[in-house]
């Protein structure tokens, strides 16, 4: 335990929050300020009537629905990877951990054109896939495929600690019990490891719901079908319709703080349940 | 530590599936897309992608890319120390707000941190009318590319340097005061020395992140082709005019540099875990 002190007897407190607030003032307040009011000259029925249009009520389904589902795949992809990253010992292994970051690390622009490739006709796995009648590229599936990409690593890297610090005893004392593998998962494994699941998949869904990059070069971005809100907020400010871009993004904006928070309070469910084990 | 687990019913089947999934997906996910970047890239050979790497277009938005990246990184490298510092030595209220507060530009969308900027400074505001008629401009130039990469790209080192510099305590910091020590030199020998690897680390992601951002610069810049294209919208451009081998060609130097970045993170890393 880290004992909180009230004082501290550094030098420079006044001095370093004052820059770096100054700092965060003209770089985050400002450009938030000025999106919220430009928002807020809007009055509601124009707000109402702008997000209710029906191309924009599909863009906000079409991003949901997929951060949603590549969210979850990207779950159940991710927990076997930590498990299997954490608990076994085979060739390759510190490689593979190392190639998990890599869409941490590849722009999203490259991984978005590198991804359209592959699943057109003609690419590695496109060529394989589409004479099965899966065509991946340019559809909704695309767009799936661009979030599991870049949402993954975030449930592989919140899971891995907590499976490492899983009390191996307590497992094996309840296989001693005679538990069987069901038992173990859902009594042992799963609830210790659920606070930390929810988290990786909760920061995948909310990096899903804003991506841009990964998505507009595999998608084939058309209004009502494969169209996502980011793509829409840069149509609207290509098009000038400034007021149509500020009411989406502050939308956008709102559900950003909405995610922040629960992701903020799975993370301290997810200190508690460390600290109690 | 014991390396493998015991139990008789977790039969090796368990083990083997897992291994085979995460093979599986990765090839799909990792090893598939390399691939595909760098096939293409050398589809029409060595001689056409030296000419898509030399072009004036993409030599061009590499000098831009590289200018935003030495501008943005060391600004972001002093505040985010300084802000680390504030937060993580001292107690004050507020300070679990401001630590929500920086995780921000990582939680909205690229896009919307552009629109940010475009709306403060565009030519329809009071502020941007203003800039104009001072002949400044930021949106849809340099400044402002700068501005969109500074604020996507804030989060890193403050978020590397805050569990590290707590976990550091001020046990060293204080010791060196009270040996007459003053405030600046505690920082420079004492705490920077302390936290040097989780910098460094800090740095290599705010730079990759720099050098890669799309949905901010495509906003602010407007996705206007020439002057204000960075690499990463240089290959977006080529990629829908359909100048694949020249599009991954550019994405094959991005890549590399990725290649670094995983490197040096790794090898960060590591150093971090032995110092713990």
């Amino acid at each position: 335990m880290k004992i909180i002190k009230t004082k501290s007897a550094l030098p420079g407190f006044g001095i370093t929050l004052g820059l770096s607030l100054t700092y965060l003032s003209l770089l985050l307040l400002i450009p938030l300020a000025a999106l919220t009011l430009y928002a807020a000259r809007l009055s509601w029925g124009e707000m109402v009537h702008i997000l209710t249009d029906r191309r924009v009520l599909s863009a906000f389904y079409v991003s949901f629905v997929s951060a949603g589902m590549a969210a979850l795949i990207a779950g159940m992809f991710g927990l076997v990877i930590a498990w299997t990253l954490t608990r076994y010992r085979f060739i390759g292994q510190r490689i593979i951990d190392a190639a998990i970051d890599l869409p941490f690390a590849i722009p999203t622009a490259v991984a978005g054109i590198a991804l359209a490739v592959m699943f057109s006709k003609n690419g590695v796995l496109g060529k394989v896939l589409t004479p099965l009648g899966w065509d991946i590229a340019l559809s909704k599936a695309g767009i799936v495929i661009a979030l599991i990409f870049i949402g993954f690593p975030f449930v592989v890297r919140t899971l891995q600690p907590v499976i490492k610090a899983l009390d191996k005893e307590v497992e094996e004392a309840a296989v001693s019990l005679g538990a069987n593998t069901r038992q173990r998962l859902l009594k042992i494994i799963f609830p210790a490891i659920m606070p930390a699941w929810l988290t990786g998949m909760a920061l995948a869904f909310a990096r899903g719901i804003g991506e841009y990059a990964t998505i507009i070069f595999i998608s084939s971005n058309m209004p009502f079908q494969t169209e996502i809100v980011p793509l829409l907020i840069v149509k609207k400010l290509l098009q000038f319709d400034y007021t149509g871009a500020a009411a989406l993004g502050t939308m956008m904006l709102v559900l950003a703080f909405i995610l922040l928070f629960i992701i903020n309070a799975l993370q301290s469910w997810m200190k508690k349940r460390e600290s109690s084990t | 530590m014991m390396q493998k687990t015991s139990f008789a019913n977790e039969s090796l089947w368990v083990k083997r599936a897992g291994i085979l999934i995460t093979l599986g997906f990765l090839a799909v996910f990792i090893v598939l897309p390399l691939y595909t970047i760098f096939s293409e890239a050398f589809r029409s050979g060595v001689a056409v992608y030296k000419k898509a790497v030399t072009s004036p277009e993409v030599l061009s938005s590499i000098r831009l890319t590289l200018t935003v990246a030495l501008v943005c990184v060391p600004i972001n490298t002093i505040f985010g120390t300084l802000l680390a510092w504030s937060i993580a030595k001292y107690s004050f209220r507020g300070k679990k707000a401001l630590t929500t507060l920086i995780e921000l530009p990582f939680a909205v969308s690229p896009v919307i941190a552009g629109l940010m900027f475009v709306l403060l400074f565009g030519a329809h505001g009071g502020l941007g009318r203003w800039l104009q008629s001072m002949d400044i401009k930021i949106v849809f130039a340099l400044p402002g590319i700068i501005l969109a990469t500074t604020f996507v790209t804030f989060p890193f080192i403050a978020r590397t340097l805050i569990p590290l510099m707590e976990s550091l305590g001020n046990d060293d910091e204080e010791a060196a005061l009270t040996l007459g020590a003053s405030g600046l030199q505690t920082f420079f020998k004492i705490t920077l020395s302390n936290i040097k690897w989780g910098l460094l680390y800090g740095i290599i992601l705010t730079n990759a992140r720099a050098i890669g951002e799309y949905g901010a610069v495509a906003v602010v810049s407007g996705l206007i082709r020439g002057e204000t294209t960075t690499l990463p919208l240089t290959i977006g451009f080529l990629f829908d005019e359909y100048a694949f081998s020249a599009a991954f060609a550019a994405a094959s130097l991005l890549t590399l540099l990725a290649f670094v970045t995983l490197i040096l993170k790794s090898a960060m890393e590591r150093r971090l875990k032995a110092s713990d």
